[in-house]
C-alpha cells in the first residue's frame, strides 16, 4: 500500500493534469448549440473575458438562469394553493401513490391509527419531529404497536428493515412532478425513506410548492452554507421497468407511499 | 410465494468476467457478423420494440403536459452548454464545495487510475461485502473484473444490472440495461443461482431480488455508485434512480464511494431544476424519476445515519479530448437519458450488444471514437441511417447525427480509402467528358442486371442486403431531349 504522501502526490499530479487539458481544451471556444426557439437571446449576456476565461474565448455568461427561463414552459404547478393541491393530488394519484388530506395531526393521527389495524403492523419506525411525534403517539402506540425512533446514531439497522412501515416529515412536496422532498435533517436520516416497505409522509399544505426549483431554492435558503448531507426528491414508490420494461412496483425501496396532507 | 436461500458471503459466481476491452482492432469485424446476426433475428427484434411501445406512449403523455418541450429543450441545452465551456471554473469550485462538505474527491486520469484509487479504498476500508448501484463509468473502467480479481465480492442492486451480472454480460442499454431479456430466462437464471421457484411474473421475479437483496444491503461494508450531476455552487452529488437501490447502497454501508466523469458538473441547483425532470421524460418517460437524491457528504453532526466517509472519483479517461474539439464539445452535454437509443432505427434492428461498446446507440456512436480512437470505431460513424431521430430525441439538443458525419469527414482526412480516392478521380474525369459519360451510362445500363446477378467481391455485402431497381431502358440525357415530343 502506498504511504499516504504518496497517494496525496498522485492525486495533486492527476488535478493537475486534469485542470490544465481543460483549460488547454477550452482555449477554442465552442459555438451555441442549435436551438429552436429565442430563449438564447433571453437567457445570454454579452461575451465577457474575465481573469479566469482563458485568452481567445470568449464566452457568453448566462445572465438569465435556465430554471428561471423554462419555468413558464415546464409542467405547471399551480400558482394558487388551490391549483397546487390539484396537481399534486393527480401526479400522486398517477404515480400510484396515496393522498389524503385532513384538517388537523389528530385527523391524521386517525388515518395512521386506522392503517395500523388494518394491516396488523406490529412495529412502525419513526423520528423525532413535531409532526411525527404526535403521529406516533396518538396513532402508532395508542391503536397498539411497538413504535421504534431511529433518531440516535448506530440504531439496529437490521431492526429498521424488520419494520412494517416508517413515519417521517418533509422539507417540501412538489406539486409540478408529485414529489417529496426529504432530507437526513428532517426525514429521520437516510434509512428511515427507503427501507422500510411503506413509507407515510406527514407535511403541512404549506409545504406544497409549485416546482423542482422552489423546493431546492426553499432548501438552500433554509439550510444556507450547511444542507443536510442528502436531499432526496421521492416521487411515487419505489418502481422497476427492467423486466420486459413492464412496471413494477417496491423494487427495493418502498411499495406504498402514503402522504398526509396536514390543513 | 419463491422461496429464496440465503446470500453467499461473497459475490454470485458470473459465468463470464470481462477483464478487459476486447482488441478495438478487430471491432469492425465484430461489429458487421453481430449486426448480421441480430439483424435477421426476428424474434429478438420484435421483443426490443414491444419492449419500447410503453415508453413511446409515457414519454409523448409527459412530453405533452410541458407547456413547451422545445422552449424547454433549449434551456437545458444552454444549461449544459454553459457549464461545459465553463468547466475550467465550474469544476474547481465543484470539488472546493464538496470537500468542505466532508467528501474526499479522487482524481483519475484514465480508467487504471480509477481503478487504482478504488481498488486501494476499498483495501483500506476493509470490506468484506461491497453493493453497487448501477454506473455506467463503473462499466467503462470495467470496475467488476478488477474488485473480483482482487478478491472482493461486489453485487449489482440494480434489478436490470443485478440479471446482466448474474447472465454475464455486460448492459444491453445504459439504461434498460435487461431490455433483451425474457422474464422465462430470468426465472431460469434466478432458480439457477438464488434456488428460487419459477415464476412468469415480473412482479414475483422482481420480489425474488428484492429478498435477496435486501439483506445484501444492511450486511455491505462499503456502496459504489455514479453520479447523473455534481453541482458546482452547492457541491452535490446528484443520483437519479428509480428503485431506490442507489438510496440503500448511500445509506446502509460505512463507506460510499462515488464515480463520475468531469463533465457532469452543472452550475448550480437552477439548472438541476430543469435538468432532472427533462432527464426522466426524455430518458424513461416519467415526470421525475422515482428517487433523485443530492448527497454533499458522509453522515453529518446529529444526523442518524449515512456512511462515515464519502468518496468522489472524478475521471478523465479522454473526456478532455472530446472538450477539445470545439466542433463536437456538445457530445459532453450529454445526461445519458437514453432517448436516442430508445429511437434509433440501427439500434433497434442490430441490438445494444452489437456496438461492442459501454455506451450503446447513436450517442456511443459519437463519443466512442474519440474516448476509444477514430481508427477503430469508425466504422459506428455508419452505423447510421442520418435521419435525425436522435438529434430530435436528445433533451439538450445535442447535434448527434451531424457529428456522426464529421467523424466520417475526420476520417477521410486521417485515414483516407485509396480506393474511394481512385473512385472520385475516374468518376472526375468521367464526367468532364460527355461522351465517355455517355458510353459509361450506356455500359451501366447494360451489364446492371449482370451485376445483379453475379455480385462482384466489392459489392457483395451491399447487394446481399439490398434489392436494386432496375435499370432504366434510356439516359436521362435521352428522355429529357424526347420528353418535347
Amino acid at each position: 500500500m502506498p504511504a499516504p504522501a504518496t497517494e496525496a502526490d498522485r492525486n495533486a499530479a492527476a488535478r493537475e493534469t486534469i485542470l490544465a487539458r481543460v483549460r488547454e481544451a477550452l482555449q477554442s471556444s465552442a459555438p451555441l448549440p442549435h436551438l429552436k426557439t429565442d430563449l438564447a437571446g433571453e437567457m445570454l449576456g454579452q461575451p465577457v473575458a474575465t481573469d479566469s476565461q482563458p485568452a481567445g474565448s470568449s464566452l457568453p455568461l448566462l445572465t438569465v438562469l435556465p430554471e428561471t427561463a423554462a419555468r413558464p414552459w415546464l409542467p405547471d404547478g399551480g400558482d394558487t394553493v388551490d391549483e397546487r393541491l390539484a396537481i399534486l393530488t393527480e401526479n400522486l394519484k398517477k404515480l400510484r401513490a396515496e393522498v389524503q388530506r385532513v384538517t388537523d395531526l389528530p385527523a391524521a393521527a386517525a388515518v395512521v391509527a386506522d392503517l395500523v389495524r388494518e394491516r396488523g403492523w406490529q412495529r412502525v419506525a419513526w423520528h423525532q419531529h413535531p409532526l411525527v411525534d404526535s403521529l406516533v403517539a396518538d396513532g402508532v402506540t395508542a391503536a397498539g404497536c411497538d413504535g421504534y425512533a431511529v433518531d440516535e446514531p448506530g440504531f439496529d439497522k437490521r431492526q429498521l428493515e424488520a419494520c412494517d412501515a416508517g413515519i417521517t416529515a418533509c422539507e417540501a412536496v412538489v406539486s409540478q412532478t408529485g414529489s417529496i422532498l426529504v432530507s437526513s435533517a428532517t426525514g429521520g436520516g437516510r434509512g428511515l425513506s427507503i427501507l422500510p416497505p411503506v413509507h407515510i409522509v406527514v407535511a403541512p399544505v404549506e409545504a406544497v410548492v409549485a416546482t423542482v426549483g422552489d423546493a431546492l431554492h426553499l432548501v438552500a435558503q433554509r439550510y444556507a452554507g450547511r444542507l443536510p448531507s442528502l436531499l432526496s426528491f421521492i416521487t411515487g414508490p419505489s418502481r422497476t421497468g427492467d423486466i420486459e420494461r413492464i412496471l413494477v412496483l417496491g423494487a427495493h425501496g418502498p411499495k406504498e407511499l402514503i402522504v398526509l396532507l396536514v390543513g | 410465494m419463491a422461496t429464496v436461500t440465503p446470500p453467499p458471503a461473497s459475490a454470485p459466481t458470473r459465468d463470464r468476467i470481462d477483464t478487459a476491452d476486447p482488441p478495438a482492432s478487430d471491432a469492425k469485424k465484430r461489429f458487421l457478423s453481430d449486426a448480421a446476426a441480430h439483424v435477421r433475428d426476428l424474434g429478438h427484434r420484435l421483443f426490443v420494440r414491444k419492449a419500447l411501445g410503453g415508453y413511446y406512449v409515457n414519454r409523448d403523455a409527459y412530453k405533452a403536459r410541458y407547456r413547451d418541450w422545445e422552449h424547454a429543450r433549449d434551456a437545458a441545452s444552454l444549461a449544459k452548454w454553459s457549464a461545459v465551456n465553463r468547466l475550467h471554473e465550474l469544476l474547481p469550485q465543484f470539488v472546493a464545495n464538496f470537500e468542505a462538505g466532508g467528501g474526499q474527491v479522487h482524481w483519475a486520469r484514465d480508467a487504471a487510475e480509477a481503478r487504482e484509487i478504488i481498488l486501494r479504498l476499498v483495501r483500506e476500508a476493509e470490506a468484506k461485502a461491497i453493493v453497487k448501484s448501477k454506473c455506467m463509468t463503473s462499466e467503462e473502467i470495467h470496475l467488476n473484473a478488477a474488485l473480483e480479481a482482487e478478491g472482493f465480492g461486489v453485487v449489482e442492486s440494480d434489478l436490470g444490472e443485478f440479471i446482466q451480472q448474474l447472465r454475464g454480460e455486460p448492459p444491453y442499454h445504459f439504461v434498460f440495461p435487461c431490455m433483451h431479456v425474457r422474464r422465462d430466462e430470468i426465472s431460469e437464471l434466478f432458480k439457477q443461482h438464488l434456488g428460487s421457484e419459477p415464476t412468469d411474473s415480473p412482479e414475483e421475479l422482481t420480489m425474488i431480488a428484492r429478498r435477496y437483496m435486501r439483506q445484501l444491503y444492511v450486511n455491505a461494508d462499503v456502496g459504489i455508485t455514479g453520479a447523473n450531476f455534481l453541482v458546482a455552487e452547492t457541491g452535490q452529488v446528484s443520483i437519479t434512480e428509480n428503485e431506490g437501490n442507489a438510496r440503500l447502497t448511500a445509506a446502509l454501508p460505512r463507506v460510499h464511494i462515488a464515480i463520475s466523469g468531469i463533465e457532469k458538473v452543472v452550475a448550480n441547483l437552477d439548472d438541476l431544476a430543469v435538468l432532472l425532470p427533462m432527464l426522466a421524460t426524455a430518458g424513461a418517460g416519467q415526470p421525475m424519476t422515482c428517487y433523485n437524491t443530492l448527497y454533499s457528504g458522509p453522515r453529518r453532526e446529529g444526523e442518524a445515519d449515512g456512511p462515515e466517509a464519502m468518496h468522489l472519483v472524478l475521471l478523465d479517461n479522454s473526456r478532455t479530448a472530446l472538450l477539445a474539439d470545439p466542433e463536437q464539445r456538445d457530445a459532453l452535454h450529454c445526461i445519458r437519458c437514453g432517448a436516442c437509443l430508445n429511437v434509433c432505427p440501427i439500434f433497434k434492428n442490430v441490438g445494444g450488444f452489437t456496438y461492442g461498446t459501454t455506451y450503446q446507440g447513436p450517442i456511443g456512436s459519437v463519443i466512442t471514437p474519440h474516448l476509444r480512437g477514430l481508427t477503430d470505431w469508425n466504422h459506428l460513424s455508419g452505423a447510421s441511417s442520418l435521419c435525425g431521430a436522435c438529434t430530435d430525441a436528445c433533451p439538450v439538443r445535442i447535434d448527434i447525427h451531424h457529428h456522426l458525419l464529421h467523424n466520417r469527414r475526420n476520417a477521410a482526412r486521417t485515414a483516407p480509402s485509396r480506393l474511394e480516392k481512385l473512385g472520385h478521380k475516374v468518376f472526375v474525369q468521367v464526367a468532364r467528358r460527355p461522351g465517355l459519360f455517355a458510353t459509361g451510362g450506356w455500359l451501366f445500363r447494360h451489364t446492371l442486371g449482370l451485376v445483379k446477378r453475379i455480385k462482384p467481391p466489392l459489392m457483395k455485402q451491399w447487394l446481399d442486403t439490398r434489392d436494386l431497381p432496375s435499370a432504366p431502358s434510356q439516359s436521362f440525357r435521352a428522355a429529357w431531349k424526347s420528353r418535347g415530343r
